[in-house]
């Protein structure tokens, strides 16, 4: 029954660094840059099952971070000193709303493995104490 | 008349070894409700729990390898694995995941209660044990 920690804990941590892609996604929603190559791009983590054997699947791994491929918004700031030599500057391709909704998901998906993760403690406990009442 | 300490424990045991597996299988269902592709599955419970049944009147094999086949019977009597079944999700979503948060909440929920169901027949074993061996 112990793996079963090592399950919920490692899908806390995945949940855990989704919120931290989301919250740095968030803070640079409004970060401009002089090049496009430059501007920030919406970032999210790539979700895999761990597979321990063929029979019984096990938790989640991170498999990398993906960088969104959208296009990023070019705007005419000449007042902006970052803007380049034609006035323009690169915005960041975040949508704050995809990011909101990305966030209440996380956050309820590590409620549900914490609740798990309770859960078994409990289920543990009341075991060891069993034929001792 | 003599008591079997073997058989003492009655389906309990088996249920208890039962209930834990199921509980491991949904808690991964659970972890991975947002891993692309991921396919929620399941155990059967009455049917694992009539082949473990069945495995323990008839005296199933016994492996003594690794490398040893196993039969149903092995696998649901020993430490081995019920047959875990793929679920039918009511809404299927484009990434290929079939977790349901709802559905495996409420099975989790309802697998814990019926573990601590067990784990109190259980101890109603014990305590009769007891009672048997030092009187009232």
């Amino acid at each position: 029954m112990s793996t079963i920690f090592d399950i919920a804990g490692s899908a806390m941590n995945a949940q855990m660094l989704r919120m931290n892609t989301t919250a740095s996604n968030l803070a640079n929603a409004d970060t401009v840059s002089s090049t496009e190559a430059g501007a920030y791009r919406a970032r999210s983590p790539v979700f895999a099952t761990v597979m321990a054997n063929a029979a019984n699947a096990g938790g989640v791994d991170v498999n990398g971070i993906n960088e969104s491929q959208a296009a990023v918004p070019k705007r005419y700031e000449p007042g902006n000193p970052l803007a380049d030599k034609d006035g323009y500057v690169f915005g960041s391709n975040v949508d704050p709303i995809e990011e909101m909704a990305n966030m209440i998901s996380a956050s309820r998906a590590y409620q549900s493995n914490a609740e798990v993760f309770n859960t078994t403690k409990t289920l543990m406990l009341h075991t060891l104490q069993l034929g001792q009442q | 008349m003599g008591i079997s300490f073997n058989q003492a424990l009655g389906v309990h045991e088996q249920a208890l070894k039962l209930r834990e597996q199921r509980h491991q299988v949904l808690a991964t269902n659970i972890a991975n409700a947002d891993t692309p592709g991921y396919q929620a599955r399941d155990i059967d419970f009455a049917s694992a729990m009539a082949q473990a049944a069945k495995g323990e009147s008839q005296g199933g094999l016994t492996t003594t390898s690794s490398l040893h086949l196993q039969s149903s019977l092995t696998a649901a009597n020993g430490a081995g694995s019920a047959d875990l079944k793929y679920r039918t999700p009511h809404q299927p979503s484009l990434d290929g995941n079939t977790v349901e948060s709802q559905v495996e909440q409420a099975q989790f929920a309802e697998n814990a209660l019926r573990y601590q169901a067990t784990l109190t027949f259980l101890g109603g074993e014990f305590s009769s044990l007891k009672l048997a061996i030092k009187g009232a």
